[in-house]
């Protein structure tokens, strides 16, 4: 807990960090609390306001059924920024325990699974989540899984190099050498120990996650109407492309944000956790 | 570079190619409705189904299936649409012949643009231009490419401006201003999103080469500004570039995928979403295949021209 409280004060000397930081906190308390704080009711229609440009009563605007934008917009950072962690969280435990095992064992099991493991890393990651989406069909959950899934291998290169870092060093040895049994070695000596690197590559990965999330729902094989994912306001506010550009512009920009949000987080706690990395 | 490194690069571009392979084809064994269900419809009668299956050879185990479709894909033949009931090669190569243009294009333009770019911010570190580049490059990793695409569409291929035709595809060889004209949307906006992703690599090469000794050498042996950067600190932080160019054609071809869809643009990407959306099974697998082989490329051409580039690096 000291550690931890350590870290975060560090990530708010660290520009980057801090901005990242409050911009996640807000984030957070617009996924915990967004529906409640919105406005309006995300769903209710004003036929007398279609195509409104942002005003003291729509701050954002509205839809093609005149829908609040910011409602809308706050009630779908749920299923957007959760769905994205999920995803990230999912790619991260697969990855980071082939990545560990592989690497702690070494040898001809390193070289297979690492070989298997580039060549799956051969698919473009949208390519490898649009295929999986074509066996398990359109939806949120599906979604989420593919990314998961596509976002896996790459979490595990990551974790072996930091595992071949680790093992090398005398702790490790000792345990080898008192005979403790390679799980325990794994999971108690070599596992804590990759868990910074591997944390910071996951911050940058829930960007793409949300990116690509929203992708998919664009693409009409993530989330499916009415849900307020961002991707999919997109995606159906261009039906009404050239009425008004404010279904577009704030689905659009909260995607963006969300993305820098966990960049900037990630890069600051780069620079944190690995100060040799150098923060440019 | 020497003959085995080559041997060794090739020999693991076939087993890419063969792991791709098995998990192109894999999406099909998984499927839930098998094809001959597809093309029957949901009412067809159980023996209908089975002479639909012996012909299709779906009643054979999955390894026969596999080879049938591997040795078929190794001669050009990806066999039959399902939704169109045409030869799937000849469609899959015209839209690869469009999208690579559409990727020729973009990826030619990011290198003269990204480049001098990462390098000016890098020579300028800490200064307004820096941050400026950093910002928006920042800006642009951060914005997914159908957001920038539909923006675009809605600015530029409005009625009010109407500077760009909002979708279709002309052919160069029908009329290569009309298709310039019909090309530049896309390009625009993969040119924009690649940019800002390589600008900032370029740029974080620049500075670290720079900073390293043997630039501080040249400086203090006196070599004027311009040799400097231009000999020593540009042409070192080029090679790491050429890595990051190539592992980006992965975002690009998914950047490809979603611009032909935003842009009704008929490349490999379109025929790749409307296989997924029909469950046209072999235009999926000649697709997700020849895209994902096409990136394969990429990444063996990227390291040769390291490697071959490089003195420093032997590859035993």
């Amino acid at each position: 807990m000291r550690k931890l409280f350590a870290i975060l004060g560090a990530l708010m000397r660290n520009p980057q960090g801090a901005l990242g930081l409050v911009l996640f906190l807000l984030l957070l308390a617009l996924v915990v609390l967004g529906p409640v704080l919105a406005p309006a009711d995300p769903e209710s229609f004003n036929y007398g306001a279609r195509f409104a440009a942002p005003s003291l009563e729509f701050p954002l605007g509205t839809d093609w059924y005149g829908r609040d934008l910011l409602s809308r917009v706050m009630s779908g950072a749920r299923s957007t920024v959760l769905l994205a962690l999920l995803a990230t969280g999912i790619g991260t435990v697969a990855g980071a325990l082939i990545g560990v095992l592989s690497g702690y064992l070494g040898g001809g099991a390193d070289e297979v699974v690492m070989r298997l493991n580039d060549a799956v890393m051969a698919i473009p990651g949208l390519l490898f989540a649009l295929m999986i989406i074509a066996v398990l069909g359109s939806s949120s959950i599906n979604a989420v899984i593919a990314i998961g899934i596509a976002q896996t291998p790459g979490m595990a290169r990551v974790a072996r190099s930091v595992t071949l870092q680790v093992r090398a060093l005398d702790y490790v040895s000792a345990a080898r050498a008192r005979g403790e049994p390679t799980s325990w070695i794994v999971l108690a000596e070599i596992l804590p120990n990759t868990i910074a690197p591997i944390i910071v590559e996951a911050t940058i990965r829930v960007a793409f996650a949300v990116m690509t999330l929203a992708t998919l729902s664009f693409l009409g094989l993530g989330a499916q109407p009415p849900s307020p994912e961002w991707g999919l306001m997109i995606a159906e506010a261009r039906s009404h492309l050239f009425r008004s550009p404010w279904p577009i512009i704030v689905p659009g920009a909260a995607i963006a944000l969300v993305a820098v949000t966990f960049n900037l987080l990630g890069d600051g706690l780069r620079d944190v956790l690995n100060p040799r990395s150098g923060g440019h | 570079m020497s003959v085995t490194f080559l041997i060794r690069r090739l020999f693991y571009l076939v087993l890419t190619a063969i792991v791709v392979s098995m998990i192109v084809f894999g999406v099909t064994q998984v499927l839930p409705a098998n094809a001959a269900q597809m093309i029957l419809g949901e009412y067809a009668t159980e023996e209908a189904l089975a002479v639909l299956n012996a012909r299709l050879g779906l009643d054979e185990p999955a390894v026969v299936q596999y080879w049938h479709w591997l040795s078929g894909a190794l001669t050009g033949d990806f066999g039959t649409s399902l939704r169109t009931s045409q030869p799937v090669a000849p469609v899959i190569m015209e839209a690869f012949g469009r999208s690579a243009l559409l990727a020729g294009f973009s990826l030619g333009l990011v290198v003269l643009i990204s480049i001098p770019l990462g390098a000016v911010a890098a020579l300028r570190r800490g200064r307004a231009t820096d941050l400026a580049v950093s910002f928006v490059s920042y800006l642009g990793v951060s914005l997914p490419e159908f957001v920038l695409a539909t923006l675009l569409l809605v600015w530029l291929a409005g009625p009010s401006v109407g500077l760009f035709p909002a979708s279709g595809y002309i052919s160069f060889l029908v009329d290569p201003l009309d298709a310039l004209h019909h090309i530049a949307l896309p390009v625009i906006t993969l040119t924009i999103i690649l940019t800002a992703h390589i600008s900032r690599m370029v740029r974080s090469e620049m500075v670290d080469t720079l900073g390293s000794d043997f630039v501080r050498a040249a400086r203090l042996r006196g070599l004027s500004r311009r040799r400097v950067i231009v000999n020593h600190a540009l042409r070192n932080s080029l090679l790491p570039a050429i890595t990051v160019i190539a592992l980006d054609v992965g975002y690009l071809i998914g950047g490809v995928i979603v611009v032909e869809e935003v842009f009704s643009f008929p490349g490999l990407g379109r025929q790749l979403i409307l296989a997924i959306q029909n469950r046209d099974l072999p235009m999926l697998q000649a697709g997700a295949l020849v895209m994902a082989m096409t990136y394969a490329v990429a990444n063996l051409l990227a390291d040769l021209a390291y490697a071959a580039l490089d003195k420093r690096i032997q590859f035993e």
